[in-house]
């Protein structure tokens, strides 16, 4: 479970506050205009911005202090989730080992998530020569190697067209269901929210709110909620 | 983030910066200590202030006002070889400055192209030797600079104003008025310290073309001092006077605002409404092919006679080459370890005082003088140790840290973006340190490293500095190895050498930068 406790972090004459908990294995959509706090409240879960008070707590453990490779999760970035000197074989074996040390076993575990996210073949190249729902794919076969207990998407698919969109909640859904891992998603798309997403967290001028079901949030937005969606 | 663990270990970039403190500072100490108090300034010593001081700023005067139109030719006019002039404006940077000297002498000197000319109107030939030959010199090497940090504030100036200004009817003195000259303004006191600062500083130039009482730098009165004389304190205090002249050119310089002086995307072009006149044309085409001329010749003249000098080259001249090669690979490699661990340092810092502090420091042996550094290293060395034997290594350190604050230059920001575009993905994925290093900073930067590299090797592969203070004849590089052929007026065999050094730090830097270069994905 992940508990948000107290948390507030004040930068210039913007002030992000949120208090809420997700439970293990939960999917959750997070929506706002831009600007609002939701990618600020992505940095504070991963631990890239430490909060000025308040706590992030894991199953009870105090992560506030703890480094981002240190937490229990995955992230996927808009961009830049691969890099780009590094063959797909070695981006996806990164979610083993950082230095990339790897086992036998741990070659076979490679090897099996690159079949899994239906990538056989295409090992050895360099992510300049996959496509876009090829690179998303990569992306998700290290979260699926690297089985933590909790994935973070930054709008993940805002690139890519709907076929490929859908290509990608399906996979998503088969690594989350495989792992047992919660999911938290940034998203612009009410439909990816109800999609893949039972639950969402609305983020409006730096105001968090507690998680609530979606299909009733969309079906009736609260006014911010509504300005924004149009 | 509060308590992480480093990154990559601070240990690399805190020696690193504690070395060059210790090569910039330190030897100044060891200067200081060792110049004695008694000792007064002679009127020697005030002429040799007094000369520098004025060839500086003549220096600094003339490459910035001639640049301003060259800058002005290049930043409205589009034609065929613009990129290559760009690029010729770009090779006085690692180009020995031995070689260029020995070519302003075969365009400008007493048996020069110039010379040639002037005799068939029948004048005599102009004197090279002395304060115009010191100043033609920095200009050489000068005017490209001036050219490039002016071209690039022209640049600067958004297209829509030009726009604006050709729809509301203005002439070229208008746009002068508005828009050039609050331009200038900003740019020109920059460029004239930054030149200020590099003629005060050098020292090739001074030896070959200065000398006398009347052409003596402070620079070449320490070499004076410390090779004729053997006078260690009188060099002592001579350094001391030249660490206070640049330090104060280095301050009134920092505090004026300093341009980039590495700046990309010069192939842009102003798209101008007002100065399609034929006496417009006319103008700029004339300033084009003067300063093509003038950066090209001397070049053209080394590869002519070099050739010919080429076939006749003494064994000794290809020993002093080796040693160079050496030299200046050992000099780009700690130039590199250095530059890349403080970069990384002072990316992890960024913002903190801490960061910018090393930084400065960085930039502090632009303004520090090599012989300053070399006579300091040999006082230290001295009591320990026969500083004659340690010539080459401590040519390659010193030459490092002189080509350090370039390489600064480039590494820091390109560490900066590749941190921003992958930075938080190595950081999800836990890799730190040697791991971070090996499979992501030195893969992502390969470009800018061999760059870096590149320029440290072609600097240290051509320089004339601390060398002349400390060889003798058998660790000669190659060219204190000109120098002297030059000296003995063998000018054949010197042209000859000119051509090698200048074919070997062109192919160091080359290959470099080509390594950086080949593979590497974008």
């Amino acid at each position: 479970m992940l508990t948000l406790e107290g948390i507030r972090l004040t930068r210039g004459d913007f002030t992000l506050s949120a208090d809420f908990q997700l439970a293990a294995g939960s999917r959750t959509a997070v929506i706002g205009p831009s600007g609002a706090g939701k990618s600020t409240l992505f940095d504070i879960i991963a631990g890239f911005a430490a909060p000025d008070t308040g706590r992030v707590l894991w199953q009870g453990r105090d992560l506030t202090r703890t480094a981002p490779a240190g937490r229990p999760m995955s992230l996927l970035f808009q961009d830049n989730n691969l890099f780009p000197h590094l063959s797909l074989y070695q981006n996806v074996a990164l979610g083993i080992s950082p230095a990339l040390k790897l086992s036998d076993a741990d070659k076979a575990r490679v090897q099996q998530a690159i079949t899994r996210a239906g990538l056989s073949g295409l090992e050895a190249r360099k992510p300049g020569a996959l496509s876009g729902g090829q690179q998303g794919r990569a992306a998700l076969a290290r979260a699926l190697l690297s089985a933590r207990p909790l994935v973070m998407l930054d709008e993940p698919f805002s690139a890519l067209g709907p076929a490929l969109k859908s290509d990608m909640l399906r996979l998503l859904e088969e690594v989350l269901e495989e792992t047992g891992a919660a999911m938290l998603m940034i998203t612009h798309s009410p439909e990816d929210a109800l999609a893949i997403a039972p639950q969402t967290i609305v983020v409006t001028d730096g105001r968090v709110c507690p998680p609530a079901e979606t299909r009733a949030l969309l079906a009736d937005p609260p006014p911010d909620l509504k300005a924004y969606l149009g | 983030m509060a308590e992480r663990a480093f990154k990559v270990s601070h240990l690399a970039g805190a020696a690193s910066a504690a070395l060059l403190l210790a090569l910039s500072f330190g030897t100044l100490g060891a200067v200081v200590w060792r110049a004695e108090a008694g000792q007064a300034l002679g009127p020697a010593d005030w002429a040799a202030i007094r000369f520098t001081l004025l060839q500086a700023s003549l220096s600094a005067a003339l490459s910035v006002a001639l640049a301003v139109p060259v800058a002005r030719a290049l930043a409205r006019r589009n034609f065929p070889g613009r990129a290559l002039l760009l690029t010729l404006l770009g090779a006085p940077f690692i180009l020995p400055v031995i070689v260029a000297v020995l070519g302003l002498l075969a365009v400008f000197g007493r048996s020069g192209v110039l010379a040639i000319a002037l005799g068939w109107l029948g004048l005599p030939p102009v004197q090279i030797y002395g304060l115009h030959g010191v100043v033609l010199g920095h200009v050489f090497f000068n005017l490209p600079l001036a050219t490039r940090l002016i071209l690039q504030a022209w640049l600067e100036i958004p297209a829509e104003r030009f726009r604006l200004a050709a729809s509301l009817g203005a002439g070229p003195g208008d746009i002068q008025r508005l828009l050039e000259w609050p331009m200038l303004r900003a740019v020109v006191p920059g460029a004239f310290l930054v030149i200020f600062l590099i003629s005060m500083t050098s020292f090739a130039v001074a030896l070959t073309l200065g000398g006398g009482p009347r052409g003596t730098t402070v620079e070449l009165a320490i070499y004076q001092a410390f090779r004729f004389d053997f006078d260690l304190g009188h060099a002592a205090l001579l350094a001391v006077v030249q660490f206070t002249l640049a330090g104060a050119a280095a301050l009134v310089a920092f505090w004026v605002a300093v341009p980039g002086a590495i700046g990309a995307g010069l192939d842009r072009r102003v798209e101008r409404w007002d100065s399609r006149t034929g006496a417009l044309r006319a103008q700029d085409l004339a300033v084009l092919v003067a300063v093509t001329l003038f950066l090209a010749l001397p070049l053209v003249m080394i590869a002519w006679r070099g050739a010919a000098g080429f076939v006749a080259l003494p064994l000794g001249v290809y020993e002093a080459a080796l040693r160079s090669v050496g030299v200046a690979l050992v000099s780009a490699a700690i130039c590199l370890v250095m530059s890349l661990s403080m970069a990384l340092m002072i990316a992890q810092l960024r913002g903190r005082g801490a960061g910018r502090v090393i930084e400065g420091l960085g930039y502090v042996t632009i303004a520090a003088s090599p012989l300053v550094i070399g006579t300091g290293l040999f006082i230290v060395i001295f009591p320990l140790a026969d500083p004659v034997a340690l010539a080459l290594p401590i040519t390659a350190l010193v030459n490092a840290a002189t080509s350090l604050p370039f390489a600064l230059r480039v590494l820091v920001p390109a560490v900066q973006q590749v941190e921003a575009a992958h930075g938080r993905l190595a950081d999800v994925l836990g890799m730190t340190g040697w791991a971070r290093l090996r499979l992501f900073l030195i893969p992502r930067l390969r470009r800018p490293i061999g760059f870096s590299a590149g320029l440290a090797a072609a600097l240290s592969m051509g320089d004339l500095g601390v060398i002349a203070l400390f060889a003798d004849p058998g660790s000669a590089t190659l060219p204190l190895a000109l120098y002297r052929l030059m000296a003995a007026y063998r000018m054949d065999q010197a042209a000859g050498a000119a051509l090698l050094l200048l074919g070997l730090s062109l192919m160091l830097f080359w290959l470099f930068d080509r390594g950086g270069r080949i593979d590497a994905d974008a």
